[in-house]
């Protein structure tokens, strides 16, 4: 019957067929403006400053871990630790400046070192879990499984498990500032994403990584440093889930090492897959992956102000989830 | 352990005789050396209070639970797989179990273990059909148990029903054994039996070690992937099950990062984490050892010697791991690695 007849007739596009002709990215920009227009009627407040506003300051480190994520997807690995290295990093921050040595209570020492010096150390744990990958050859997911499994307790042990009050005015710029109205981290955010797009588009770099995402043996016959590009993936995921880390504290004004970036591996991975970067390696789209965050973001908005619960939140994302990674997998079946 | 003659072939064939043995040697009986070492080192240090049978069967039971979500993880690694939601469902069959319990033990631990399976049939089913990658997969099931639980439960503890027999399931003892330890010794003789006398167990063994060969030789992959999720699934509720009847409690916030305990247990029992080769019975060893060591990092603070908090037991879990799968990648050498994920 139906099978007898060729699949793409002309004219007759039906809605599921355009679904399967569009690039997942498509797919994630058309559910995120749906999405967008249906909060735009049934959800109160939703065309305003303050929530546009809301909504991009929790955006934005989904955007920043999840950029980093890209590159590591895009090499065909993963990078489960971001979650944690953000928790280190926020957990660092008060430890830095709130230390008794006189220099760094010197706001002007002390607030960039506390900036500074965590990102470094969430790079030096990507740096990490790159050597894990290549001088041990351990599967990407098994080798931050470690700090994944580990880094949250260093966070712990750093702060005694214990909420840590960071309220510092020139620190918290970062997670409140609003120059010109936008808010600081909003601006760090698009400023990672175009320098992301662009290294990613247009650099050796970029074109190393999906290199060795698409075959790993061949760009390492072809003359990629397959090692050094890789350590580097992992430490750029590092240092931008090191931001993020500071930023959440920053937004804060505490550091919480249970709280800080919980989660976010899951959310960072879900802004890649629905953003169409396929788990397989080789191609990736950083617009894709701020699509998906937003995506992401705003379906849990969308079901906390309609007072869903969170459990049901949950499951509503994680659904979301597994729809966007069977999209990407068009031919499959029980063989 | 017999498990391992079947796939020698993987072994680098440029490594020497000794190293291979050695290896070898490690794999199969390292921990086992190793979990006898640390409980001399217990019995030395610490006496009779370590020896005593409260502590013995206590550690025990308490690491009933990880041992039976570590049975289950094995069979899924040596698929070359990994199911990241046994904590998420450990939680919410436990959470199940203790809204269950006032219709008494069978029907609770039954609705426990069915959760359980229901989450593996999602899993193994997405897994085995559309072939796509089992950590997103059991990562997104992992957020999806863990909603489903805390809906469930409406955000809070959900108390056992202290009028039925739930908590026998706990509390039972035969002969001087104590019915949870009764449970785990037959799940991985059943898991041993299966793994080493069934041809499922062959199947297992033979896609994890190539999956594409495997397909080649007609073998049943999707139904062996699927029934291998399955049963991580089950083996989680049942794990579930245990805990509710522990605490008297049913929370949807508990077993948080039990599937990393899991994989750490697998992985310091020797199973390889690309596939193809592994061992139900060093799993348990596995477990055994880690629940030891943390015993004796109790022991150690009841001496009040070194005061550590108990966010560095997950530094040193981290640790372990780390010292664990090193020394595997070293002494395994093959030429798989190019396979990631």
């Amino acid at each position: 019957m139906a099978s007898t007849t060729p699949r793409v007739s002309a004219g007759a596009r039906s809605l599921p067929e355009l679904v399967r002709n569009s690039s997942q990215t498509q797919r994630a920009l058309f559910a995120l403006i749906a999405l967008s227009i249906y909060n735009a009627f049934a959800t109160t407040n939703f065309l305003t400053f303050a929530t546009l506003r809301v909504n991009l300051t929790q955006v934005a480190t989904i955007v920043i871990v999840g950029v980093g994520m890209t590159y590591v997807i895009g090499s065909a690995g993963i990078d489960l630790s971001v979650g944690a290295l953000m928790a280190i990093s926020g957990a660092l921050a008060p430890k830095i400046f709130d230390s008794q040595r006189a220099l760094l209570s010197n706001e002007w020492i002390g607030i960039p070192l506390a900036i500074v010096i965590p990102i470094l150390v969430a790079g030096a744990f990507g740096y990490f879990n790159g050597y894990l990958i290549t001088k041990f050859k351990i599967q990407p997911i098994i080798a931050t499984l470690v700090l994944f499994l580990g880094g949250r307790g260093i966070a712990k042990a750093l702060s005694d498990g214990n909420l840590v009050e960071f309220n510092k005015p020139h620190f918290d710029y970062l997670g409140t500032g609003r120059p010109f109205g936008i808010p600081v981290q909003v601006i760090v955010m698009i400023v990672i994403a175009i320098v992301a797009a662009w290294g990613l588009r247009s650099t050796t770099f970029g074109r190393y990584v999906l290199a060795i995402g698409g075959n790993e043996r061949a760009a390492e016959l072809a003359g990629v440093p397959v090692t050094r590009v890789k350590r580097q993936i992992y430490v750029l995921s590092g240092l931008l889930a090191g931001v993020a880390g500071l930023i959440v504290v920053a937004i804060n004004t505490s550091s919480d090492p249970y709280q800080v970036g919980q989660d976010m591996e899951l959310d960072a991975i879900a802004a890649v897959a629905v953003g169409g970067t396929p788990f397989t390696g080789g191609r990736a789209t950083i617009a894709g992956t701020v699509i998906g965050a937003f995506f992401i973001h705003q379906v849990r908005y969308t079901l906390i102000s309609h007072g869903v619960p969170d459990g049901t939140t949950r499951m509503v994302i994680a659904g979301a989830i597994l729809i966007a990674v069977l999209l990407q997998r068009p031919k499959a079946g029980w063989r | 352990m017999e498990a391992g003659e079947l796939r020698q072939d993987a072994v680098d064939p440029s490594a020497t005789a000794y190293s291979r043995i050695a290896g070898a040697w490690l794999r199969g009986q390292g921990v086992l050396i190793a979990l006898i070492l640390v409980f001399l080192f217990g019995v030395w240090r610490y006496g009779e209070t370590f020896t005593s049978s409260f502590n013995l069967w206590t550690l025990a039971k308490n690491n009933t639970y990880f041992a039976l979500i570590a049975l289950g993880m094995t069979f899924v690694i040596m698929t070359g797989g990994i199911d990241l939601s046994v904590g998420a469902v450990v939680a919410l069959s436990a959470v199940t179990a203790a809204r269950l319990s006032p219709h008494g033990l069978w029907v609770a631990l039954a609705a426990a273990i069915g959760i359980g399976l229901l989450v593996g049939v999602i899993n193994g089913g997405i897994i085995a059909v559309f072939k796509v990658q089992p950590f997103i997969v059991t990562l997104a099931l992992l957020l999806g148990a863990r909603g489903a639980a805390l809906n469930l439960s409406h955000n809070a503890s959900v108390s056992v029903d202290y009028a039925t027999n739930y908590k026998d399931l706990w509390k039972t003892e035969i002969g001087p054994v104590p019915l949870p330890v009764v449970i785990v010794v037959v799940a991985y003789l059943l898991g041993s039996i299966m793994l080493n006398l069934t041809r499922f167990g062959r199947h297992i063994l033979a896609i994890g070690g190539n999956e594409e060969a495997a397909r080649l030789a007609g073998l049943p992959i999707n139904r062996t992937l699927f029934f291998v999720y399955l049963l991580s699934g089950g083996l989680a509720g049942l794990a579930g099950a245990l805990l509710a009847a522990q605490g008297n409690t049913g929370s949807p916030i508990a077993a948080v990062g039990w599937e990393l305990t899991a994989i750490a247990a697998v992985v310091v029992g020797g199973t390889l984490l690309t596939g193809g080769r592994g061992s139900v019975w060093t799993t348990l060893v596995g477990v055994l050892l880690l629940g030891l060591i943390f015993n004796e990092l109790n022991f150690e603070r009841g001496k009040g010697i070194f005061d550590l908090t108990q966010y560095w037991e997950e530094v040193i879990r981290g640790l372990f791991l780390l010292i664990v799968i090193i020394l595997q990648a070293r002494l395994t050498n093959t030429a798989r690695v190019t396979r990631t994920m």
